[in-house]
């Protein structure tokens, strides 16, 4: 097990540095800079920026300062917001976006898998037909459509909940952006629920524990279900990928103070500590959330050995 | 050993004739149950066993319809069969079919009709505002613009219309790029097997873990913006470079479970070479798989290129996609919802019905593979 996770960290570390390194030569490929606007700068004043921020040296020596720097967790300044630091900026919006993608997440696992055990259970009765129907329509329908529907239902027609903003951690707020958020997981989830399930429900030991006289709450409860949510442990990794785009999407609409939308701003005002800062905080958490979901699946099913 | 043992063979001496076809009841008939009726054949049924064989209602053919040579069905015929047997999945290629054939030809007949087109800003400056769907300037009914107007007065139903031509095309491109990327790289892994798969399957596990859609992000971000065409050729790649990962997966099982068999040993004694054997003999029998997870993918870049295009990096003005009017339409959504809600329900509808038609392929294709 330790040699296990160790051999994965020999790969994970790399691995953020691969991708710390790809976004910054993508950006450094890029015709343009920062600094540039309708105006032509004085060559003078080009001169002093290139110098300030180190942009006269060769590249290497920039890489290298770059990842220098990195390694000790300091992003530096942002470009835009010049008086915060990246680091700054990250410990303000990481708390809203996960906020807004743990309550999602959890949303999505607690419908998610009833639905998806009920439909299992009744399998091809109505029940299982309109669940399945309604996790596929979940998945087609893109949130920046669900969002604004929601938002015009229930904020704009009825009042009920605010349309959009941040309001502090537990505020009716962030209901409609969660509902939104979550939706697709819920679908996903509902889909490799049933699956699992329905595979489980077909296998020795459950017949076992039907044998042994057990009622149908506790085989369900107690042995399908362990076997059966493999699948949605497992999706929990990818899950966070979409988490990440999701709620950049979500933050959008509902014009939240998160990471997502800092990120997109970063990329449209060309702030590069900002995106390096902020891709590395994503691609350590998604790795590490990774190595996580392997270590919870021996766990849960002792048929797994590392 | 010296003697030899006398093999135990019960013999028949001093039993009846067994007739095992009139022996006992049949097992798993529910008392009462009258049998079930013969099996009838009805026109046009093909033959899939000899008739003293037959036992299913696939194998059975009429007297009289006898065709000379035996006719057997070809996988892809199956699989089409199966296909129309699973409503869903006929909803979806029927509602598929009907979008494509909208997105293609509905352009040039609102042009004929009413003459608006995806870009006519009404020359008569009264006219720059929102109408409802089915409304004309005076307010009353006018069938002008089914699904209304922009802010600027363009026809909705044309920019749906064309906004669809780039979203599928987005979609059929970059599902297209990533099926060249996906089948070139896992059916070389898989074939040659080794080192070299294993260098190449690593990479894509390492690949599997990038939060790409940030890098996509960027890549478009800085790169885009240059000349609306030239973002939609980036988009192609871009979408087409991620979402190949799971194809090459697919394809790599595919040729491992192939290439020890006969066809392949024969081709290669024959002095086949090995991209050829690649390309002609393993990849066309692989195909299944691949066309059902491309049929998946196609929804899948669909909604990213639309995600793209919602946050501003996508499909640029004077194109339009789904994405985009969506990205318009909820700058309105307050005051003229049906901005929002025609490109949006659109979107959904051929996601929904793209997902259907794939999953029922891959039941139609690949029975085993169903669950349940």
């Amino acid at each position: 097990m330790f040699r296990f996770i160790v051999r994965r960290l020999i790969v994970t570390v790399p691995m953020v540095l691969i991708v710390i390194s790809l976004t910054w030569a993508l950006i450094r490929l890029a015709p343009g800079n920062f600094y540039a606007s309708d105006k032509k700068l004085p060559a003078a004043i080009e001169k002093n920026i290139r110098v300030k921020y180190g942009l006269d040296k060769p590249w290497y020596v920039q890489y290298g300062r770059m990842m220098g720097n990195i390694l000790q967790l300091d992003f530096g300044n942002s470009l835009k917001y010049e008086n915060e630091t990246v680091n700054d900026i990250l410990k303000r919006t990481v708390p809203v976006s996960a906020a807004l993608g743990a309550c999602a997440y959890l949303l999505a696992l607690v419908v998610g898998i009833f639905m998806g055990t009920l439909a299992a259970l009744k399998q091809n009765s109505k029940i299982d037909y309109g669940s399945m129907g309604l996790a596929m329509l979940g998945i087609s329908l893109p949130n920046f459509v669900l969002g604004p529907i929601l938002v015009l239902i229930f904020s704009l027609s009825l009042y009920w909940l605010p349309p959009a903003r941040w309001g502090g951690f537990p505020s009716w707020n962030l209901l409609l952006p969660v509902l939104t958020l979550s939706a697709v997981y819920m679908a996903y989830i509902a889909r490799l629920t049933r699956a699992g399930m329905l595979e489980v429900l077909r296998s020795d030991y459950i017949r076992t524990a039907r044998a042994k006289g057990l009622t149908e709450r506790q085989v369900v409860m107690r042995h399908a279900l362990r076997g059966g949510l493999l699948p949605v442990v497992s999706f929990t990794g990818p899950a966070l990928a979409i988490l990440i785009t999701g709620t950049v999407v979500v933050e959008r609409i509902f014009a939240m103070p998160g990471l997502g939308n800092y990120f997109i701003n970063a990329n449209l005002n060309r702030d590069e500590p900002l995106i390096l800062g902020i891709v590395a905080f994503a691609s350590i958490l998604v790795l590490v959330f990774n190595l996580l979901v392997d270590i919870a699946y021996g766990f849960i099913d002792p048929r797994i050995r590392y | 050993m010296s003697e030899e043992r006398e093999p135990k063979v019960p013999t028949e001496e001093g039993r009846p004739p067994r007739d095992l076809w009139s022996e006992g009841e049949p097992a798993l008939t529910p008392e009462g149950t009258p049998p079930s009726p013969p099996v009838k054949a009805r026109r046009g049924d093909e033959i899939h066993a000899f008739p003293e064989m037959a036992v299913g209602e696939g194998d059975v053919r009429t007297a009289g319809e006898v065709p000379e040579v035996t006719r057997g069905t070809s996988l892809w015929k199956d699989a089409w069969r199966r296909l129309l047997k699973n409503r869903l999945a006929v909803f979806g290629l029927f509602v598929v079919c009907f979008i494509i054939l909208a997105v293609l030809l509905g352009p040039p007949v609102i042009k004929a009709t009413t003459g608006f087109q995806y870009d006519t800003i009404p020359a008569d400056t009264k006219l720059v505002q929102s109408f409802p769907p089915f409304t004309g300037p005076d307010g009353q009914f006018a069938a002008t613009h089914p699904m209304g107007t922009d802010s600027a007065g363009r026809d909705m139903l044309a920019r749906v219309l064309q906004g669809g031509r780039i979203s599928l095309m987005v979609g059929i491109i970059s599902t297209f790029v990533s099926l060249l990327i996906g089948i070139t790289w896992g059916a070389t892994a898989g074939y040659l097997g080794g080192k070299i798969d294993d260098v190449l399957m690593r990479i894509v596990d390492v690949l599997y873990a990038i939060p790409y859609m940030m890098i996509v992000i960027v890549l478009l971000a800085f790169f885009g913006g240059r000349s609306p065409l030239q973002q939609i050729f980036l988009l192609f790649a871009a979408l087409g470079a991620v979402s190949w990962l799971t194809m090459a997966r697919i394809v790599r099982g595919q040729v491992i479970s192939l290439k020890n068999q006969e066809f392949v040993l024969a081709a290669r004694a024959t002095g086949v070479s090995t991209p050829k054997i690649i390309f002609r003999h393993l990849v066309p029998n692989a195909l299944g798989p691949v066309i059902v997870y491309a049929t998946l993918t196609i929804p899948s870049v669909m909604l990213t290129e639309a995600f793209l295009s919602f946050l501003g990096l996508g499909v640029q003005a004077p194109y339009a996609s789904w994405g985009s009017l969506a990205q318009e339409g909820i700058q309105n959504i307050a005051v003229f919802p049906w901005q929002l809600i025609f490109p949006g329900v659109t979107m959904a509808l051929t996601l929904f019905s793209l997902n259907f038609l794939g999953d029922g392929l891959r039941d139609a294709l690949d029975p085993q593979m169903r669950k349940f």
